[in-house]
């Protein structure tokens, strides 16, 4: 799974099978249709322990996952991930495994975190087994997908519908 | 002492360092414990439900998603029940393969806790992050072993999590000889890293604690134990997965939506790598005896903080068998045996990294699953660690409620609990101590 040297990644974490765990996931996949040129996309549906050999040789690296922190389902927020505190601002649960939180402060101690991290948080609404992910957090993955390609400068290829 | 008269209750919403979420709550009164309640453990009840009207083929993709930690453990058992079922046997390299990705299994499972899960406790940190900062290289060697687990799973598995290509009667591909023999050059690696990890393992400090539990694993004629074997117990259990059932109960718990495991007449139970190891030390790879000989451990461990030495020598194991394994390889010519569906009924055990995984199908005529019945590790093993809790609260009554508290977190974390199939998480607030 590692990708090598590239100069942007992006990584969509998450879990398919559990609601709105799948945002991360979905920006990816509709991220990499797009095929923007010097941009790989990897979802990982993984522990985030993998992330800092996934990262390994990128320079500049987004991070798409789902979060919990209280606020409207849907919402996105954009988070510097190299700031030591982040996590104060929004509270961090992760549902696979070690959390993707503790796996960037694990990259720190061990110095593998990449040159630029960028989070992109989807607050989810739910996270049931089996569900499906919701309106709400459908509508954060576009506007996650739209940040994206906007952070990036709206290169590569227009989807025609 | 004089606190000994108050009551304590210790209550702790999220447990730290286990996979997923979890709850305990333990209640003292009069100097006596009076109840332990660990609730960290969701039935795969959705899972069950899932698989019934599915096709008995759909079993191993079903049920790989119950655990993201152990999506192999779920999967072999799976195959190995159906395979009982419709009388079909899996033997040659494809059973070898089926024992080398349950090693990449053992190696991921095993190395993130050992390393990032349960080392801290013994060195004084209260998480793997704070230990990296003083222990780099330690942590480093633990997530390169693990990654190496990680590519068995691959290679041989389709993809890292809710691998794809194993199949009932085998697999969808086989890997080629030259496609191993790269991953053979890292596990030699690994190999001797695995040495190194159990020799700082061995270092730790432990506390004291003896307890004679009843443990219960597979036991191989000549194997240590992965997809085959009888089911057989410290105290002369040796019965057949067919006849699981007739032994083992789950009773359900009040007040929460827990299932707990015993063996019937008989009580609680342990499974997981220390129940393995004792029922099976004479058959590990001479090296891996050898290394658990020189950590100081007989051929009998009996306290459960040093589960951490354990299961580092079975990360030993995996390495040196998945080796033994690549060495004696050639591809098939057949990815996997015919399997022709029947009404029946199969079942069967397979040691996932945290002990016995048991799973029952019964089939239709078409092959479509009628009902399923899931039995994992981590819910035979809550009322070991309820016992535990009682054990340690018990003999150490006179400490502060925070010291406690850790403690018996740290307990907990001895066995290894997965919870990753919790449906929610708990948010409770931590109570205070009540006088």
């Amino acid at each position: 799974m590692a990708t090598g040297a590239v100069d942007i990644l992006v990584i969509g974490i998450g879990n398919e099978q559990r609601g709105d765990d799948a945002a991360g996931l979905l920006v990816a996949r509709r991220l990499r249709d797009r095929g923007l040129p010097g941009v790989a996309v990897v979802e990982a549906q993984c522990d985030a322990t993998l992330l800092i050999d996934l990262w390994a040789g990128a320079e500049k690296v987004y991070l798409v996952d789902a979060v919990v922190s209280g606020a409207p389902p849907g919402s996105l927020f954009r988070l510097d991930g190299l700031r030591q505190d982040s996590e104060e601002t929004h509270g961090y649960r992760s549902s696979h495994g070690l959390g993707v939180k503790a796996a960037i402060e694990l990259a720190r101690a061990l110095d593998r975190l990449p040159q630029h991290l960028v989070i992109y948080g989807i607050e989810g609404a739910g996270f049931a087994v089996g569900a499906a992910i919701s309106p709400e957090a459908q509508g954060g993955v576009a506007a996650a997908v739209a940040a994206i390609v906007a952070d990036l400068g709206g290169e590569g290829k227009r989807n025609h519908a | 002492m004089a606190n000994d008269l108050r009551g304590k209750t210790i209550r702790v919403a999220t447990l730290a360092r286990v996979e997923g979420e979890g709850a305990l709550y333990i209640k003292t009164k009069g100097g006596e414990v009076v109840d332990v309640r660990l609730n960290i453990f969701e039935p795969p009840r959705f899972f069950e439900a899932l698989l019934r009207g599915r096709d008995f083929r759909e079993a191993p993709d079903i049920t790989a998603r119950i655990c993201g930690i152990c999506p192999i453990a779920y999967q072999m058992s799976a195959v190995h029940a159906l395979e009982d079922a419709l009388g079909v046997r899996v033997g040659g390299a494809l059973r070898d393969l089926r024992r080398l990705i349950y090693c990449g299994e053992w190696m991921e499972s095993h190395a993130l806790h050992v390393v990032m899960l349960h080392a801290p406790d013994f060195l004084g940190y209260a998480d793997g992050i704070q230990m990296a900062t003083h222990y780099p290289e330690a942590v480093k060697r633990g997530l390169q072993i693990k990654k190496i687990g990680n590519e068995i799973m691959t290679l041989v598995g389709g993809r890292e999590i809710h691998p794809v290509n194993v199949k009932v009667g085998g697999f969808y591909r086989v890997p080629t000889r030259p496609e191993l023999d790269p991953l053979a050059v890292r596990l030699r690696w690994a190999r001797d890293e695995a040495l190194a990890q159990v020799r700082w393992c061995a270092g730790f400090r432990f506390p004291d604690f003896d307890e004679d539990y009843e443990i219960v694993s597979l036991r191989h004629a000549d194997e240590y134990p992965f997809n085959e074997g009888r089911v057989v117990s410290s105290k002369g259990l040796d019965i057949s997965a067919a006849e699981y059932d007739d032994h083992f109960v789950e009773e359900h718990v009040a007040r929460s939506n827990a299932l707990h495991s015993v063996l019937k007449g008989r009580g609680i139970y342990l499974v997981g790598a220390l129940a393995r190891y004792n029922l099976n030390f004479d058959r590990l790879s001479p090296l891996a005896q050898e290394a658990a000989r020189s950590a100081g451990l007989g051929t009998v461990v009996r306290n459960p903080f040093k589960s951490v030495i354990v299961r580092a020598v079975e990360i030993l194991y995996a390495c040196d068998e998945a080796l033994r394994l690549i060495e004696g390889y050639a591809a098939p010519e057949n990815p996997a045996v015919e399997v022709t569906p029947r009404a029946a009924e199969g079942s069967a055990c397979t040691e996932a990294p945290r002990g016995l995984l048991y799973h029952r199908y019964r089939l239709a005529d078409d092959g479509a699953i009628l009902d399923a019945k899931i039995v994992p590790p981590t819910s035979q093993n809550q009322k070991i660690m309820e016992s535990d809790l009682r054990s340690f609260v018990a003999g150490h009554l006179d400490w502060p409620n925070k010291d406690l508290q850790w403690s018996c977190e740290q307990v907990i974390r001895n066995h290894d609990p997965c919870i990753s199939c919790a449906t929610h998480h708990i948010r409770l607030d931590l109570s205070e101590v009540e006088s």
